[in-house]
């Protein structure tokens, strides 16, 4: 059963005043609200998520998103499976960042083991991790214009990732579910002349991350699409615990590769290879949704720069260590948290030094970061509700894991 | 039948032509004399019909394959050459494709709707000459007609969402509406400037008037023509009215940017959302053949119709002067016309994002509207000055 929405359908005393500061009109017309199912067959809910939308016309006066639609118990599953069987789930939770998720688990149960891994090992995670937030993020911004109704940089963005999939491809033979990155380590060494080939992806990308940004960043339609529109104060959005380009888009300088560093990170970030691209309200309010795009389309470039540094510095050694098939962790209990490209992706693992988790908990960007979206969708109209909800940049694979 | 006839016989030389070749029929004795017109008609309606289901047909084609490449892709590729036979095997798809019309619909007005959106497009292109002495309705007040008609898809469009029984095509036909309303107003006032230029509303005479200068520097368009008059003064405003027509234009035709009834990211589909099969692909004619429709309109008020070197090389007192090829390079002329200016609007609609329906309405009513009636004040004003002076 549908939880009832918040609101009435009583017709306001005098006029409401929008998100957008604008005072509304009233009629002296009896008009009904009007429920709405976005989804969960939807273009706009980028999967299988529901928005129930209540509507007075174009007005939207209140939203309600339900998940699980796409509920693969993957939590208990991890409690089910041995160590290193439950890699491969990780992969499909968030299935546009898998390296990400790789890396999450992985660092976790390496927490717990109390290992460390080799370098080159870790360089080729950041290398990886990154040209995974790339692409993630060329889709994010893709579907974005998809929302918007501009097709084309969709397919621009579709071209690129294309290249970064068949990178993917190339070194551990998935192009969406790699499970490339191992407890201990990475599963096999580049093959012959893949760096090479990463860094005229850089060059390339560099090109075409311009005409991105001309095209659609910067287009003037676009902008009045999202500036001022479904604004996060820096408050709020600290309240709702956002993380990742949703929390920096309203002016939070605040990235877990930088502030709380893993991996190669603090190396990086201290060779002064990358910075955090922070909202700053340039076309608009800040914390906009213009804000949280921007934030996205610059960190692509950021991470060329850190893969760029990865490159330069990465030497030939091992690339994993020695970890038995059936793994037995020590018990014990860590909790790890990346970067990932939609926020901080959490694990969770307990042991109790079996060959399974006693517990596997993760903690989902996109789950958390979709608590807003209920927040600001009231007082906007029906096509800037699509905006807002392409701008939180969920993977409904995640919210329900 | 006298009133018929009579109406019949007024309505061009293509029709008069399939008259004479019926009156020379083995027994003519036997043809009763109502007959002949209305075969006339049923012939000439044949024959507009086929060709503006081709233009829209190419119309289809010419959109993917502008949006592949655009986009870095081929587009349709396996069906023909180049996919050449693709609109065909869409077309023969969708006609097998089973017909739903969803539970609680309101089916006669489902079912009428698109019928209704294709047939107002149709008559409205019975105006339209094809060649300068092949044409199916002389109309006196052309434009009018095609704008009056036009218009009446509106309606088939409301219909087709109201009786759909679905919130998103309810939303759909309400933006239709209030984007038709906002963008008649531009539409038809930015075009009184052309047709206060050219002084007919008709199109032929439209067309005829910007003969002369190698078939290009006779348009309207130009602030400083050379026509069959030598050279001659025309309006500025012709330029911004152009820009003004082709905006409101793609309002009208729910073209990107303005394709808000549609927006298939906020409403699915818009009012097209129940539909299936042949019936939609109605309304899909009906945008092709519309932009067709006002691309030629367009044409023949500020880009000189038929006027083109092809035809200025054939027409009379030219270099070959040849009634029949004259004819066809026109029919030519006029279709690529009608195709460029299509080709502007698919290249806008595959580069630039969707606005909001109330920026779609604020620039409907805040600056289309008051810069259209500028352009007319300026361009009456021009040629009043013109005339006082000129003479």
């Amino acid at each position: 059963m549908d939880r009832e929405l918040q609101g009435t359908i009583t017709l306001p005393e005098e006029g409401r005043t929008l998100a957008s500061g604008e005072q509304e009109f009233v009629l002296d017309v009896r008009t009904q609200d009007m429920e709405l199912n976005m989804g969960p067959q939807h273009p706009a809910t980028h999967g299988v998520m529901r928005i129930l939308v209540r509507t007075d016309g174009e007005l939207v006066t209140g939203a309600q998103p339900h998940l699980g639609y796409l509920h693969r118990c993957a939590e208990k599953i991890g409690e089910n499976v041995e160590w290193l069987q439950y890699l491969p789930y990780t992969d499909r939770y968030d299935y546009l960042a898998a390296m990400n998720n790789n890396i999450g688990y992985s660092m976790a149960v390496e927490a717990v083991m109390g290992i460390e891994i080799p370098r080159r090992a870790e360089m080729l995670r950041v290398i990886c991790a990154e040209l995974n937030r790339i692409g993630s993020h060329l889709i994010a911004f893709g579907t974005y214009g998809l929302d918007l109704g501009a097709i084309t940089p969709f397919l621009y963005a579709f071209r690129e990732r294309e290249w970064m999939m068949s990178l993917f491809e190339k070194i551990c033979g998935a192009r969406l579910t790699y499970s490339y990155i191992r407890i201990g380590g990475v599963f096999n060494d580049a093959p012959p002349g893949w760096l090479g080939e990463v860094s005229r992806f850089c060059d390339t990308f560099e090109v075409k991350w311009r005409e991105y940004y001309d095209l659609l960043i910067e287009n003037q339609i676009f902008v009045g699409r999202t500036a001022d529109v479904g604004v996060i104060p820096r408050d709020m959005a600290l309240d709702f615990g956002l993380t990742g380009p949703m929390l920096r888009g309203s002016g939070v300088d605040f990235d877990l590769r930088r502030d709380m560093p893993y991996s190669l990170y603090e190396e990086i970030h201290d060779a002064g290879a990358f910075k955090i691209p922070v909202g700053t309200g340039e076309k608009g309010t800040l914390g906009d949704c213009w804000d949280r795009v921007w934030v996205r389309v610059v960190e692509m470039m950021e991470s060329v720069g850190i893969v760029r540094w990865c490159l330069e510095n990465i030497e030939p050694g091992p690339v994993i260590g020695d970890i038995p098939k059936t793994l037995r962790v020590p018990a014990g209990e860590a909790y790890v948290g990346i970067e990932n490209p939609r926020g901080e992706l959490g694990h969770y693992v307990v042991s109790d030094g079996d060959k399974v988790a006693t517990r596997c908990r993760v903690r989902g960007p996109s789950f958390c970061n979709l608590a807003v979206v209920e927040e600001i969708l009231s007082g906007t109209l029906l096509g800037d509700s699509v905006a807002i909800i392409g701008s939180t940049d969920v993977v409904i694979g995640e919210t329900d894991r | 039948m006298g009133f018929l006839q009579e109406k019949v016989a007024e309505l061009g030389s293509g029709t008069n032509l399939i008259r004479e070749l019926l009156a020379g029929a083995p027994r003519p004795e036997l043809v009763p004399d109502w007959a002949i017109p209305l075969t006339a008609v049923f012939i000439g309606v044949g024959i507009l019909l086929a060709i503006v289901s081709l233009c829209a047909m190419f119309g289809t084609w010419l959109e993917r394959k502008v949006s592949g490449h655009i986009q870095c892709r081929y587009g349709p590729m396996r069906a023909g050459w180049h996919g050449w036979l693709q609109p065909l095997a869409d077309g023969v798809k969708l006609l097998l494709k089973e017909d739903l019309i969803p539970l609680g619909a309101d089916r006669v007005l489902f079912v009428i709707a698109p019928a209704l959106v294709l047939s107002s497009i149709l008559g409205a292109m019975a105006v339209m000459p094809l060649a300068p002495d092949f044409f199916f309705a002389d109309a006196p007040m052309g434009v009018f007609l095609i704008l009056a008609l036009t218009s009446t898809t509106t309606i088939g469009v409301i219909m087709a969402g109201w009786a759909s029984n679905s919130k998103w095509s309810l939303y759909g036909a309400m933006r239709e509406a209030a984007q038709v309303v906002a963008y008649e107003i531009p539409l038809g006032v930015s075009l009184l400037v052309p047709l206060m230029v050219a002084g007919t509303f008709n199109l032929s005479e439209a067309s005829a008037g910007q003969a002369g200068g190698f078939g290009i520097f006779g348009w309207y368009i130009w602030p400083v023509g050379f026509g069959t008059e030598g050279f001659s003064l025309g309006n500025p405003f012709m330029i911004p009215a152009l820009v003004l027509v082709f905006v409101a234009v793609l309002a009208e035709t729910k073209r990107a940017p303005f394709d808000l009834p549609e927006t298939e990211s906020e409403l699915v589909a818009g009012f097209l959302t129940e539909y299936s099969g042949i019936r939609w692909s109605f309304f899909f004619m009906e945008e092709y053949a519309a932009m067709f429709l006002y691309c030629v309109v367009a044409s023949f008020f500020f880009l000189g119709g038929f006027n083109s070197p092809l035809t200025w090389v054939f027409e009379d007192g030219g270099l070959l002067p040849n009634v029949f090829l004259f004819n066809v390079m026109a029919f030519v002329t006029i279709v690529v016309k009608g195709f460029l200016g299509m080709f502007v609007m698919m290249w806008v609609r595959w580069t630039l994002p969707r606005l909001r329906i109330d920026q779609v309405m604020t620039m409907g009513y805040k600056y289309l509207t008051p810069l259209s009636l500028l352009c007319v004040l300026g361009a009456g004003l021009w040629e009043w000055g013109k005339w006082m002076i000129v003479g």
